[in-house]
């Protein structure tokens, strides 16, 4: 991947979403994290873009940014006010430095690997993805689309409260 | 400038260390979900970043794991943030380190 | 396009030759990469300063304001200029003017970072409707769904500036906007899921040399799904009649509450913008885009695609100066048990027509077939849904005696006011 254009994409993706990234972690308040997580999101969904996966990118911004992340918000309204600081526990170092030391292992498989890479972009576009999930992968796309089903209904039911419960029952 | 795989590879993995820090020590349940919602987001990158660098017969296999994963990742999150809302409504409280009893 | 448009820059009938003459004047003199720069400032200038801003101040902002007025007999704003024209910049110049309050209690950088968001899905979306056979400034390959992704910007806006004005009414503003708007998504998708299933691309200018192929306007063939989307995406523009988000009698001004001077202007006009924006996206997916039957080679396509935006507008300005406003729970109700089966309806008939049309090689001409079947079967769904939902029609009794019994008046032959 060559070129000035793409290169200065790149950084500025990085920069943007690694400082978005960094920002939920510092940020002194839930709601401002939520919504530097959301450019995070959008920041993945530009490096999809430059990895030709556009389809992906799209559907990154549709889900994440547009059903998540708007359910994170409406989860940070409805529960209590007095632990919207976004604090840390008690295990803040250790996690910390669990944090480091994995990313050091995988900075050093990175660069250590002799990756078998090709020089050609595979060009693959909306089309294939729906070939492949009908033809090769049907099972596990069928499958997910129980498990959407379970969520839907799993998430309703454990909101319910007793007296629409008692509703039901009458 | 020529970009390679290990460019990506290397803002996924920092993106998966942040990611796993902000999960491991926040204190709200929501920030909890907030770390875990970028892990994944780390993961489909570095997934992407192979179907497009690496060599493999069928490259858009990462792209459909991608789908699954996107798919699996609402799901959860779905399912998670009703048990957030749920506890509060019974614990009166969405502190992780408050939710140390199966029983009240 | 045929032999008519010709490549010189002065025909203006495609307006990318001149374009095209400015980019290749630019790089036989400077580094390629400053023809890379040029050329986004170019299209911007070139699409949303000429085409979409005038549509805004003039269609937008006058014509809407004197059309309701005329529905409601009454005249519009006939004051500042020649029939008052010059209203839109006398609005900007008392926008500008204003002070900018901002609560002291508010978070400001919410409250700040929100009309960003609202302006950004607008001028982005109009980056990639084609306004003629070459004239489009990114083709990209997934349009159709790069236009449900940017709806669902405008969102996540309202919800920032509602819960950043730190006010009751512009957290229920807030709240309804989003439960709103993620109600009338699904439907939205499904009816354009249609169109890619029919079309079988998702590029904009691949749908519009779709319908130039076939001669028939996707508005015929699915009017279904036409008619979701526009139910759809009225609601999630906040429009009358499912502008319960910022009702003006009920909640103040909803999430917009707090927002006073050209903020709010911000606000207002990417309101029409963004509603520009999808109507011009209704003209390409639905309506046939620049093409025209043939027309297209003689009449500027650009002016076309200008005409058919403008009409599906005007049928926006039509249902807000006509319809009453819905509540939310029957907005809600309306989305998920009427408009979402009827789509996933809209769905299966015209993905069984595709697979009947491209498995047996029936020439192009059946889609005329299809499409008159679908006139037919849509109407039948309809009607027979809505009343096995209940939606029964208004009888209201008009004869004098009927309107006597349920405590109406009726005025007597030669008498002036009084009552019973």
């Amino acid at each position: 991947m060559d070129g000035a254009g793409v290169g200065i994409a790149f950084w500025a993706l990085a920069f943007v979403t690694l400082g978005a990234a960094g920002g939920v972690m510092v940020s002194r308040n839930l709601l401002h994290a939520v919504l530097l997580l959301i450019v995070t999101f959008i920041g993945v969904a530009g490096f999809f873009v430059l990895l030709s996966a556009e389809f992906i990118a799209m559907a990154q911004i549709v889900i994440y940014v547009g059903a998540i992340a708007v359910l994170m918000l409406f989860a940070i309204v409805l529960t209590p006010r007095t632990i919207r600081d976004n604090s840390e526990t008690a295990m803040v170092g250790p996690a910390i430095l669990l944090g480091i030391a994995l990313g050091t292992v995988f900075l050093f498989v990175i660069y250590d690997t002799e990756w078998a890479v090709v020089a050609s972009d595979p060009a693959l576009s909306a089309e294939d993805l729906g070939k492949a999930l009908l033809s090769t992968w049907v099972l596990p796309f069928e499958i997910a689309s129980v498990l959407l089903t379970a969520a839907l209904v799993g998430a309703i039911m454990l909101v319910r409260t007793s007296e629409e419960e008692a509703e039901d029952d009458a | 400038m020529t970009l390679d795989l290990e460019h990506f590879l290397t803002v996924g993995a920092l993106l998966f260390s942040l990611g796993l820090v902000i999960a491991l020590s926040k204190r709200n349940a929501v920030g909890v979900l907030m770390g875990i919602e970028l892990m994944l987001n780390a993961v489909n990158l570095t997934l992407i970043a192979f179907s497009r660098f690496g060599a493999s017969e069928q490259p858009i296999a990462g792209h459909v794991f991608v789908s699954f994963v996107i798919t699996v990742a609402a799901a959860e999150a779905a399912v998670a943030l009703a048990m957030a809302v749920s506890i509060y409504r019974t614990r009166e409280t969405v502190e992780v380190d408050q939710l140390d009893l199966l029983r009240l | 396009m045929g032999p008519l448009v010709t490549d010189h820059w002065y025909d203006l009938r495609d307006l990318s030759n001149i374009s095209r003459e400015i980019l290749e004047g630019i790089d036989k003199v400077a580094p390629s990469e400053v023809a890379y720069i040029v050329a986004p400032v170019l299209g911007f200038v070139a699409f949303f300063l000429i085409f979409v801003l005038p549509s805004q101040l003039i269609v937008g902002v006058y014509g809407e304001r004197r059309i309701i007025g005329r529905m409601q007999a009454r005249r519009g704003p006939n004051r500042v200029g020649p029939f008052g024209l010059l209203q839109p910049i006398a609005d900007a110049i008392k926008l500008l003017q204003k002070e900018a309050l901002t609560p002291k209690t508010a978070d400001r950088a919410i409250m700040w970072a929100a009309p960003i968001f609202f302006v950004a899905p607008a001028v982005l979306l109009f980056a990639t409707i084609p306004f003629g056979p070459r004239m489009i400034f990114a083709d990209i390959p997934v349009a159709l769904i790069y236009f449900i992704a940017i709806s669902a910007l405008p969102v996540l806006a309202a919800f920032m500036a509602g819960w950043g004005s730190n006010n009751k009414y512009s957290l229920y503003g807030a709240m309804r906007v989003v439960a709103m708007s993620v109600s009338y998504e699904v439907p939205l998708v499904l009816s354009l899921l249609a169109v890619v299933v029919f079309s079988s691309t998702m590029s904009l200018q691949g749908i519009v040399l779709f319908q130039a192929d076939v001669n028939l306007w996707l508005v015929f063939m699915m009017p279904l799904a036409f008619l979701i989307y526009f139910i759809s995406v009225s609601a999630e523009l906040n429009r009358t009649p499912t502008d319960i988000a910022e009702a003006e009698s009920e909640i103040v001004a909803g999430y917009l509450t707090e927002y006073s001077g050209m903020k709010w202007g911000l606000f207002y006009g990417m309101d029409i913008g963004y509603a520009l924006a999808a109507s011009a996206f209704a003209a390409t997916v639905f309506l046939g885009g620049w093409s025209m039957w043939g027309l297209e080679e003689w009449v500027p396509p650009w002016m076309i695609f200008i005409a058919k935006t403008h009409l599906f507008y005007f049928v926006f300005i039509w249902t807000r100066g006509t319809l009453p406003r819905l509540r939310i729970d029957q907005l809600m109700a309306f989305a998920w048990k009427f408009l979402l089966p009827l789509a996933v309806f809209n769905l299966f008939l015209v993905s069984l027509e595709r697979l009947l049309w491209v498995e047996n090689d029936i020439g192009d001409g059946i889609v005329f077939a299809f499409a008159a079947g679908n006139l037919v079967a849509s109407a039948a769904a309809a009607y027979l849904w809505a009343r096995l939902l209940g939606y029964r029609p208004e009888r209201i009794p008009t004869k004098p005696r009927l309107v006597r019994e349920a405590g109406g008046y009726v005025p007597v032959e030669g008498q002036t006011g009084g009552g019973e």
